[in-house]
């Protein structure tokens, strides 16, 4: 079915599958299932090729949006996907975790009236048709000999090393974890992004050529300084993320039942300990869960422990409800899946028995002026509310990790950790950086797009040294 | 892969292994750890580099819990799947006059390359070292090399005084004094020395091996409590000023996942 020129406003949103909301809280499964052919062209044709496409501008690595839909209406999928793939070398795992409502379908003309066009989920479909068809554009790559090195292999990283292995340059991703990918597998449960499409893109990866290492801490095992005067690397990007968990700064928070997000995700993500015993790191959340924070990870963090089989999770978040900055899909997933909002809620310390979490004593908040953020400030009220709790995860954000600064003395960095540069450039020549480590915690396609525009800056950095 | 070339048991419990890895050779320094995951399903578990030796790297483990007790069932020519390190802060060698290492169980392992490095920089060592029996009290030979004493407790009076370390030294500090020590082994033993060394008025530098994932700052579950703020054991860490250590709340944090290790036991037992 098409809908003709003066109808397309018309046209409903074509929602995409969803598991049911019941079952799924018992397994890992994505939740989301993705779009038919028939269903995806549906909803392209919504899109109403505008002549001033806002959704370009509104996206960070500004893919061709209305050229893509096009040929995906007109069936051509393979140029479809490449058109994609031209700005964006992970559509099928952008599609399923941008912010898409801030971002391109946001901007999204067709929004105005009604439900703007599914831009991300037309990208997952088009990502998930190249992966399940082995859809790659034929691209040779004429060697240059020159060996560069990519710190990290998050979204950062491997946007930057697959830029700079199509210019020639031969790439080394140093990882420090003993699998690939960074957040992309240790952070992102299976049931918002299954780990096989992340394995999978990053074969492709190796497939191009580029070479994986695991098990290499930079600034541990090997330094910057030896890197670059003694491995031989023209240049490095540093792409090591933003993993180290901020404190929530209240009494009781050492307290045994107490998690960082990075602890409880890893533990289930990357150590697989939702399937303990046959993997044997452990969880434990018990039945009364609370999950600190109102981001993409504090809804990762409060889903999971519900399929872990706790009984109550419940978020605390000391702003309301349109505050909340995870993806709305996410809330809105959470809420279908029993997992309660305590908004207003600003937790104040951690009460235990012998070291053993008990429970967890929240300051109720109002919503006073608007902050630098945009958002109204929460305001304290003097008022106490306790819950009793087994487990609590923090999830307030993250920031860099220090071993890449301690290490390196010339590296500076600002009084929050994050690398200083200047257009991509680090404080140390032939050191470029992007993602996280610069921007402190963000979003996957921000990292990416970082990773991209930097291998611009070490191209032209290499070539200038060398004529 | 991390290939194992020489492995050979201290005692029944406690084994040495050496494994080729260049990248954590290439830079560690005493006090340094490592991270290794023995297979695909396994945990990543921290221990402490006791030799450096060109590219190989050696470790010791007691077979207590279930990834240790599968890292024994490896021999000679076999490889471990992970193997990433040096982790942490190198050991924080003092300019000192005499040092005093006390060593409990295999707490002895991490504190060797501490003690070498001191008296490879002529600082006068000595060394009380206690455990179960005389089985259990191991790289004697090593300590006895740069040491200037050995004092030995073990439980039973099986080897040296019938008793705890803190019984020797109660007797020792009697008649000795030093400007520094060392404590490392179990963390009731580490909380004691401390209780018994600041009556003396004695600096304590302890080494924590509380549980850890990725060993690089980014999961917080190795946080410490010292003097009030919190650390990470793998990034700030391992060695802390003994005194400024919360041993209760880190003892309770080392037992949370108790009955888990019970399960994961149970699996070997199948296998």
């Amino acid at each position: 079915m098409q809908f003709k020129a003066g109808e397309k406003m018309k046209g409903p949103r074509t929602l995409m599958p969803v598991l049911d909301k019941i079952i799924r809280r018992t397994n890992f499964e994505e939740v989301a299932c993705g779009y038919s052919l028939g269903e995806a062209q549906l909803e392209a044709s919504r899109c109403l090729d505008c002549k001033n496409p806002k959704c370009i501008a509104a996206c960070p690595v500004a893919v061709n949006i209305p050229k893509f839909i096009k040929e995906l209406i007109a069936g051509d999928l393979n140029q479809a996907y490449y058109t994609i793939y031209d700005d964006n070398i992970l559509p099928s795992i952008c599609g399923r975790v941008c912010p898409q409502e801030k971002q391109c379908e946001g901007a999204c003309i067709v929004g105005i009236k009604g439900d703007p066009v599914s831009i991300g989920a037309l990208e997952r479909f088009l990502g998930d048709y190249s992966l399940e068809n082995n859809v790659l554009e034929d691209r040779t790559i004429t060697e240059n000999g020159i060996k560069v090195a990519v710190v990290g292999s998050g979204p950062a990283g491997l946007a930057n090393a697959a830029e700079m292995r199509k210019m020639g340059y031969t790439v080394d991703i140093f990882e420090a974890l003993h699998d690939f990918g960074g957040v992309l597998k240790y952070g992102i449960p299976d049931f918002r992004l299954p780990k096989d499409i992340v394995t999978t893109e990053i074969n492709r990866l190796e497939d191009m050529g580029v070479n994986f290492h695991k098990n290499v801490v930079i600034g541990k095992s090997i330094t910057i300084d030896q890197l670059l005067n003694e491995e031989g690397y023209e240049a490095l990007f540093l792409g090591s993320g933003a993993g180290l968990p901020s404190p929530l700064g209240v009494p009781g928070e050492n307290l045994s039942g107490v998690y960082y997000a990075n602890e409880f995700l890893t533990r289930v993500n990357l150590m697989k300990s939702r399937k303990f015993p046959l993997f044997s790191t452990p969880v434990r959340t018990g039945d009364k869960v609370a999950v600190v924070g109102g981001g993409n990870v504090a809804m990762d963090a409060a889903r999971t422990a519900k399929r872990l089989g706790a009984k109550e999770v419940f978020i605390l978040y000391r702003r309301d409800m349109d505050s909340l900055p995870a993806r709305l899909a996410e809330v809105h997933h959470a809420i279908e899946e029993d997992i309660d909002f305590r908004l207003l809620s600003n937790p104040v310390e951690f009460i235990g028995d012998n070291y053993q979490l008990k429970q967890v004593r929240c300051e109720i908040m109002e919503l006073g002026e608007k902050d630098s953020s945009g958002r109204r400030r929460p305001m304290p009220t003097n008022t106490f509310i306790t819950y009793d709790i087994d487990s609590c995860i923090i999830s307030i954000g993250q920031k860099p990790n220090p071993i890449l600064k301690e290490s390196t003395t010339e590296l500076k960095v600002d009084k929050w950790g994050r690398i200083v540069t200047e257009n991509h450039q680090t404080s140390i020549p032939g050191v470029f950086a992007g993602g996280d480590v610069v921007s402190g915690a963000a979003t996957v396609i921000l990292a990416m797009g970082a990773g991209k525009d930097a291998s611009i800056e070490m191209n032209k950095y290499i070539k200038s040294k060398q004529s | 892969m991390y290939e194992i070339i020489e492995k050979r048991a201290l005692n029944k419990d406690v084994d040495i292994m050496i494994v080729v890895a260049p990248l954590v050779a290439k830079n560690a320094k005493p006090g340094h750890f490592i991270i290794l995951r023995v297979d695909e399903t396994g945990e990543r578990i921290p221990l402490t580099i006791v030799t450096i030796d060109g590219d190989n790297v050696s470790i010791i483990y007691q077979k207590l819990g279930y990834s240790t007790k599968l890292l024994g069932t490896l021999a000679v020519g076999d490889k471990i799947l992970d193997f990433v390190g040096p982790l942490g802060k190198e050991a924080h060698i003092r300019d000192v006059k005499s040092v005093l290492g006390i060593a409990g169980g295999v707490g002895a392992a991490p504190l060797l390359p501490q003690l070498k490095e001191y008296k490879r920089r002529g600082i006068k060592v000595d060394l009380v070292i206690g455990a179960r029996n005389k089985d259990y009290i191991i790289l004697l030979d090593e300590y006895k090399k740069i040491c200037d004493n050995v004092y030995i407790a073990t439980d039973d009076g099986s080897l040296g005084t019938k008793g705890f370390v803190t019984d020797v030294l109660t007797e020792l500090y009697k008649t000795k004094t030093y400007e520094h020590t060392i404590a490392i082994g179990p963390l009731v033993m580490m909380k004691y020395v401390v209780l018994l060394n600041k009556k003396y008025n004695l600096p304590t530098d302890v080494s924590l091996n509380p549980v850890m994932i990725d060993g690089t700052g980014m999961c917080g579950n190795c946080r410490v409590t010292i003097a009030g703020k919190t650390f990470f054991a793998c990034i700030d860490g391992p060695d802390f000023p003994g005194e400024e250590v919360n041993f209760d709340e880190l003892i309770t944090r080392q037992d949370y996942y108790k009955e888990e290790e019970h399960v994961c036991n149970l699996k070997l037992v199948k296998k």
